[in-house]
């Protein structure tokens, strides 16, 4: 493989290109999916492929293909120059990478067990167990449960001398619950919605979220959201649990401090942001509560890694600091606009693709309150958990989400439980009016294996810690 | 130089060697071999310049075995004997290992109808020939005084799908898409196009309309939110009925009771008919689903009635009746699929849609749909470069964008009024829409 890649940056040079890097990539992924008591899907796909991203007269080109040989790693090297060429036809100013990028080492995830050594089934087993405790509830409709693992070999190689391989492995695991009336669809899911919570590590990670002992709560819940009442419309202090606190962290943080995002390099698909440079160090994008990290060495993330896909070491900074916004999401070519050096966020999804700034681990720190604090300090409120529906607008400004689960919150009690709510809210105003985020122990790293970026679409395997947190003054209850 | 940018699959002679040859050598009592082939490029550009240029080839090879009542699946991106050797044994030992289960049935043979899917020009568009057309849409928003934004993209692709009961069915198909942003100062447009053949995306015409677009989108001003008269744009048509897809057109959907429809009733106004048909060559034709089974085409909403669903072969066996040819590749659980959806036009030139309005709202394309509530087939959502007040029959102002929570059986409940023309939308991931836009009674802005 190596031989490959040094063949690839050679002939790149050789055919006049002023930097060239190249991703040799191997990936093998497992699911296993158990639907009302039958294992219904197992899966055992791989992939593998080089991709030679090059710089010719100032303008990028790049070429993927499956076939690893030596004379297709020739043709790839021709095509990547000769689109390259193309590119500089109509590029705007010429490519600045900035300083030179050297790195060199091996990286691999922490892993106890690894999972494609554990039985498969092991795996069904827990799933099947999880599924009759779902079972054990009447009404309940739809029983499923999943559980995916990735292992991806790495080898980054550049014209600059950087070379780097890395051994990266997921697990993920999740269990949900339908139940229908006429007029309803109700879900609860467990650990988080949309199929698993993922993160970086082995089989231990599946182990320590006990699926079976959460299934029959969630069946539970999942029947008698059907006869509880809507959520109110209103004005109200709203409290998060931290799974819908990470994805709101994802889409109105994440997102738009991304600065391909903020140049434009995304206003034809993902759109732009309304965190431009100008605000940088001037905005007050939350309260002194919010103070929001990329980090990507946070242990068990999935932004978690040893280099970016250009090489640059994994490092932790600051977007928001006690409210301010303070920092953007970085790549070589689009730090050095202003004067910085890239923060390491590089990543594509796979062989075929070239990297994008991505989040790591972009995370709410925690505070020091408490959820049961929260709720107690609370006259009239909605506490929500478990996200069901999310949607933002293209500078990541006007946002409605709605939860799988409510319960409103009266004279710091909690009370009935709440069906079908909702929250909207304009990013800054929202986040200005955090008052309390929990501390330490109620703190989590939730992945988030479905974040969609790019022409051709990518999807990136990101993490957000985050821990429950009220707003107040937010607008819940779209839904009547 | 052309010759290095002719799309390069593998020869249908080998393809069927290689799949015939994993065939015999299985040692299950079924099994099924899928191949998906595609080389593509895409140029993207921002800032009236090209950032982003890349181009791939790749191959898919999944196989799916049925071995003592048994199911594994397994793939792998390369088409060489070892690599066959490789995937089976993976399969087996994935079907040998797990416990009994339900086997989704495979289809024996049947004859699907050719379609034609190929343009020998779109195969071998260059990458010159992509900078070029880029160029000439950024060189138009440069001389407006714009920026120009988007992706310009080609691609040829091959599936053939074999099976031991002996089905072989095989399509080459290519796909031209281009889309673009203008931006001015405090506004944007937008356009898109897509087509089998690439000589049908007229550049100029996209840039035409993607520019005056952009340039009436300048200094929008806020409105009240609120429920509106609408013409939604053959952009946000589409986009809904994917979601009508996505929520309620499978038998799945129906069969697990989250679907909104209710077969026999009427769920929207009289003069909406919609069905999937992946035989119709206005579309983009397929003539077979990932399972192999010949595409039927399927009635789902009759002059506003729900009319029929799309069927897999789990979904058909469970409902005692036949596929209609919507499946999904194994191992799947999501259900059929419909994605070769059509909406029936009117009457009423495009342009005529907005004359009896007194208020309203136009909007241009929808963004980030999220569904809310499936049964009542709630979803949110904003509008995005291109939404525009409506008085008295004219449009007098854009507006900013706004954020909806409509029910689409109930927005379609209220048609007052289809155009005679039609707009075929290649979706991102799967399948494509020929759609007209459509003049809606009340639609409902929540901010």
């Amino acid at each position: 493989m190596k031989d490959l890649a040094e063949a690839a940056l050679n002939a790149a040079q050789v055919k006049g290109a002023s930097y060239a890097d190249v991703r040799l990539d191997e990936r093998v992924q497992q699911d296993v999916t158990v639907k009302n008591g039958q294992l219904a899907a197992v899966s055992d796909d791989a992939s593998e492929g080089l991709g030679v991203r090059v710089l010719v007269d100032g303008a990028w080109g790049f070429a993927g293909s499956a076939r690893l040989s030596t004379s297709e790693v020739q043709e790839v090297v021709d095509r990547a120059i000769r689109i390259a060429r193309a590119s500089a036809r109509a590029r705007s100013a010429p490519v600045d990478l900035g300083p030179p990028v050297t790195s060199r080492g091996h990286y691999r995830t922490p892993v106890e067990r690894d999972p494609f050594t554990v039985p498969l089934t092991e795996k069904v087993e827990l799933l099947l167990r999880a599924d009759q405790a779902m079972a054990s509830v009447k009404g309940v409709t739809i029983r499923e449960g999943s559980m995916e693992f990735i292992k991806q070999k790495k080898i980054f190689a550049s014209t600059e001398g950087a070379y780097t391989e890395q051994e990266l492995f997921e697990s993920g695991a999740g269990i949900e619950a339908t139940a229908t009336s006429p007029d309803e669809v109700q879900n609860r899911s467990y650990p988080n919605s949309f199929g698993r919570h993922q993160g970086a590590g082995g089989y231990e990670y599946i182990s320590a979220l006990q699926l079976d002992r959460h299934g029959q709560r969630i069946g539970e819940e999942a029947v008698k959201l059907l006869s509880a009442p809507q959520c109110p419309s209103g004005v109200k202090t709203l409290i998060l649990d931290a799974s819908q606190v990470a994805l709101q962290v994802h889409e109105s943080c994440g997102h738009p401090t991304e600065l391909d995002r903020v140049f434009g390099m995304e206003a034809a698909y993902a759109g732009t942001s309304f965190m431009t440079p100008e605000k940088l160090n001037h905005l007050r994008y939350g309260s002194p509560k919010v103070t929001i990290t990329a980090d990507a060495l946070t242990p068990a993330g999935l932004g978690t890694f040893g280099w970016d896909d250009e090489g640059v070491p994994a490092q932790r900074s600051f977007l928001i600091q006690d409210g301010l916004f303070v920092g953007y999401l970085t790549s070589r070519e689009t730090a050095s606009v202003l004067g910085q050096q890239s923060n390491g966020t590089m990543r594509a999804d796979g062989w075929n693709r070239i990297p994008l700034i991505r989040m790591t681990n972009v995370s709410l720190q925690p505070g020091d309150s408490t959820l049961e604090q929260m709720i107690a300090e609370t006259k009239d409120g909605v506490y929500m958990e478990t996200n069901r529906s999310w949607s933002i607008d293209d500078k990541r400004l006007n946002f409605q989400f709605g939860t799988q689960l409510a319960y409103e919150i009266l004279n710091g009690k909690r009370g009935r439980m709440l069906k079908n709510a909702t929250y909207a809210g304009i990013t800054p105003e929202f986040w200005n009016s955090c008052d309390a985020v929990a501390g330490k122990s109620e703190w989590q790293v939730w992945g988030l294996a479905n974040c969609g970026k790019g022409q051709p679409p990518q999807v990136a395997h990101v993490a957000h810690g985050a821990a429950p947190t009220r707003f107040q003054n937010v607008k819940v209850g779209i839904l009547k | 130089m052309k010759s290095i940018e002719v799309a390069r699959l593998t020869e249908e002679s080998e393809l069927k060697r290689f799949m015939n040859g994993l065939l015999e050598r299985s040692p299950a009592q079924q099994t099924e071999v899928m191949v998906s082939e595609w080389d593509s490029a895409l140029t993207r550009f921002a800032n009236n310049g090209i950032h982003q240029n890349v181009a791939e080839r790749d191959v898919s090879v999944r196989v799916r075995v049925v071995k003592n009542g048994k199911t594994g699946v397994a793939a792998i991106n390369q088409m060489t004997e070892s690599a066959a050797a490789d995937v089976l044994s993976r399969a087996v030992a994935i079907a040998d290992l797990q416990p009994k289960g339900e086997v989704v049935p495979m289809p024996g043979p049947a004859k699907s109808r050719p379609v034609d899917a190929w343009s020998d020009a779109t195969a071998s568009v260059t990458p010159e020939e992509r900078a070029d057309f880029v160029e000439a849409i950024c060189a138009k928003a440069r001389r407006a005084g714009l920026k120009a934004f988007g992706a310009y993209s080609t691609g040829a692709e091959q599936l053939a799908i074999a099976n031991s009961l002996g089905v072989f069915h095989h399509l080459l198909s290519t796909k031209a898409s281009v889309n673009s942003v203008v931006m001015g100062e405090s506004g944007s447009g937008y356009a898109d196009r897509s087509a089998i053949d690439v000589r049908e995306l007229d550049k100029d015409d996209l840039a035409d309309e993607v520019i005056d677009k952009a340039q009436r989108n300048q200094n929008a001003q806020p409105i009240e939110p609120g429920v509106y008269e609408v013409v939604l744009e053959e952009y946000a048509v589409a986009e809904m009925l994917e979601f009508m897809s996505f929520t309620g057109f499978s038998a799945l959907a129906a069969q697990e009771e989250r679907s909104f429809m209710r077969l026999g009733e009427r769920i929207t106004g009289e003069s909406v008919n919609i069905w999937d048909d992946g035989l119709d060559p206005s579309g983009v034709p397929t003539s077979f689903d990932f399972e192999g089974v010949p595409k039927q085409k399927v009635q789902l909403i009759t002059q506003g009635v729900a009319s029929g669903l799309v069927y897999d072969m789990e979904t058909a066996q469970r409902a005692g009746r036949q596929s209609t040819g919507h499946g999904l590749p194994a191992p799947n659980t999501e259900g059929p699929f419909a994605v070769n959806l059509f909406m029936a036009p009117g009457g009423t030139p495009k342009a005529d849609l907005i004359s009896d309005i007194k208020r309203g709202i136009w909007v241009t394309r929808f963004w980030y749909v999220r569904v809310v509530h499936p049964k009542t087939s709630i979803i949110t959502g904003m509008t995005r470069e291109g939404t525009f007040l409506i008085e008295n029959g004219r449009i007098t102002r854009p507006v900013k964008d706004l954020r909806f929570t409509q029910s689409m059986l109930g927005a379609l409940d209220g048609t007052l009024a289809i155009s005679r023309s039609t707009k075929l939308q290649i979706s991102e991931y799967l399948g494509a829409s020929r759609v007209p836009a459509v003049r809606l009674k009340a639609f409902t802005f929540t901010s």
